[in-house]
């Protein structure tokens, strides 16, 4: 069989699959139907310093192959996180990330130090969540943006860091070269494309915050062609996501330049994906005589 | 197990009216675990997103699921053939603690009505249901409550079958005999019913419904907002909290 683990950022991961934060939780609902170490890491939900209760419902919407979402970050906050969350995490024999958010760059400074002083394995900088009023994605939007805010949390964050890029930008390429300037270990993309569905009956937006996230099968083209992009600019690993929903896609993404990949959305299609996707990825490198999947990395050929 | 997601054989498939369908599924494992008030996520072919409908009752190894077609996703559903599988997540949400020695009245609205079925069954034949229909070609399930041996109420907001009126109607005269309310339907006619039962004095559960996502209480999607008990808000998720909430801590 072939070998499946990957390091990122100097963490060994047992296979490329890690559960894209947000759609996961802290694991414990996936956690009732197999064990988390089916992944290879869980990037945790997005948590700010202190708790946040979220957006108003209707927070999701169903697009065509996707959905939107607007959480709006509801999470128990950092604290909760390290003292009740975290300890049950690092049992479940898979990279912990934990995935930190804020509004303002003293939040994330603040947030990486104290998580720093934990057991996490890394940390995932959240500065592309479309759906919260202050931070998330202002300090996602341009290559001047993410620089700043990475080299202000740099000193603070002890950990593998990793910055989280949004596809809403002109030049994806810069921005994750900004973020490996001022000293990102790796970049994962794509977060959530922003949209918006109205109900044509009430003419109202079907989202309460009005405008979410899309996420899903939709965005997959979108994201290949990002993370294709920003390999190419980069020498740090690449965690590729956005809409992967089989095996197949999994494959396509690590081609495109993807060291590993995330998967969010099709969980809630299908809780099992991870484990047929970790099956059909070691069919095919059995089938194509690949001895690792990191042999797979960037291969396609233009 | 707590819940799984399973392939379910589409054993019988009934339209009860010009919208409504009638789904028996085979799964043993699944039956088994569901309780009244849970709800299932069905898989639609070709759709992001499940559907999360309440279980109407479970017999043996059959769970059945009475749904209304209100969009593309319920139609694909709609037409899935006999002996076909459809995957359900299930059992999912907390349900209706029924205690065995008090007298409840189940109201259901619509399309709120089948959960009512499998919920007034666990209570036994002490307790009232009042169904609550917009005419006659919406009434369902009249037989299956008759069979259940509770008092069944029927009501239509037009008058063309049963009491003339919405479900409050009648839930005025038998209010006082009950000791606890549980609901399902329309949110105007929870409001109402959950004021009628704070105004006397009675305990009132209300199931309730929100756009999902996972429907396993991971995506924080399905929010409802709850009343912390200080009058602060805070949100639960009609998934994993719900869907049924004490009317007392929602925040309408």
């Amino acid at each position: 069989m072939a070998d499946l683990s990957v390091n990122i950022a100097g963490v060994e991961f047992n296979n490329p699959i890690i559960a894209a934060s947000g759609t996961i939780g802290f694991g414990h609902e996936y956690g009732e139907l197999y064990p988390l170490s089916v992944f290879g890491g869980i990037s945790c939900k997005g948590t700010t310093l202190k708790e946040r209760p979220g957006n108003p419902p209707p927070r999701i919407a169903e697009t065509p192959m996707g959905m939107l979402n607007a959480v709006g970050l509801q999470n128990p906050g950092v604290e909760h996180f390290i003292d009740v969350e975290l300890p049950w995490l690092k049992k479940q024999n898979t990279v912990v990330i934990a995935n930190a958010a804020g509004s303002t760059e003293e939040d994330y400074c603040k947030i990486c130090e104290v998580l720093s002083d934990t057991d996490v394995d890394m940390i995932e900088l959240n500065i592309s969540c479309p759906n919260v009023k202050e931070g998330g994605a202002q300090f996602g939007t341009s290559p001047e943006s993410v620089g700043k805010i990475t080299a202000a949390v740099r000193p603070y964050c002890k950990k593998p860091l990793i910055i989280k890029l949004s596809p809403n930008v002109a030049d994806i390429a810069a921005v994750a070269k900004a973020a490996e300037a001022e000293g990102a270990d790796a970049v994962s993309l794509i977060n959530t494309l922003t949209g918006m569905r109205i109900d044509i009956n009430t003419r109202r937006p079907i989202i309460k915050n009005i405008t979410g996230g899309m996420s899903g099968p939709a965005v997959f083209p979108v994201a290949v062609r990002m993370v294709y992009q920003v390999k190419k600019a980069v020498k740090i690993p690449v965690i590729g996501l956005g809409g992967i929903s089989t095996w197949q896609d999994a494959v396509e993404m690590i081609m495109a330049g993807a060291d590993a990949i995330q998967i969010g959305t099709v969980l809630f299609t299908d809780p099992y994906a991870p484990l047929k996707i970790s099956e059909g990825l070691h069919g095919y490198l059995d089938t194509h005589n690949i001895p690792s999947v990191r042999d797979l990395t960037a291969t396609v050929e233009v | 197990m707590k819940f799984d997601a399973q392939d379910c054989l589409l054993v019988k498939k009934t339209k009860l009216t010009q919208t409504i369908y009638d789904f028996r599924l085979k799964n043993a494992d699944l039956a088994e675990i569901t309780k009244p008030g849970q709800f299932a996520h069905l898989l639609v072919p070709g759709k992001t997103l499940r559907r999360p409908i309440s279980v109407c009752d479970v017999r043996d190894d059959i769970i059945r699921i009475v749904f209304e077609v209100r969009g593309e996703g319920t139609r694909i559903l709609s037409e899935t053939e006999e002996g076909s599988m459809i995957n359900m997540i299930c059992p999912l949400g907390k349900g209706f603690d029924i205690p065995k020695d008090k007298k409840v009245i189940f109201i259901g609205g619509g399309i709120g009505v089948p959960p009512m079925l499998y919920s007034a069954k666990t209570a036994g034949s002490n307790s009232i249901v009042i169904n609550g229909f917009r005419d006659k070609s919406a009434v369902i399930l009249t037989q299956d409550f008759r069979d259940i041996g509770c008092r069944l109420i029927e009501t239509t907001d037009n008058g063309s079958y049963g009491i003339h009126g919405f479900v409050t109607d009648p839930l005025k005269e038998v209010i006082d005999s009950a000791d606890m309310i549980c609901a399902c339907g329309p949110t105007p006619m929870l409001k109402n019913i959950a004021a009628m039962a704070k105004d006397h004095g009675k305990e009132c559960f209300v199931s309730l419904e929100q756009r999902m996502a996972c429907g396993i209480g991971a995506c924080l999607g399905c929010a409802v907002g709850i009343d912390r008990g200080d009058g602060s808000l805070t949100y639960k998720h009609v998934c994993k909290d719900g869907p049924v909430f004490r009317a007392e801590e929602v925040i309408w």
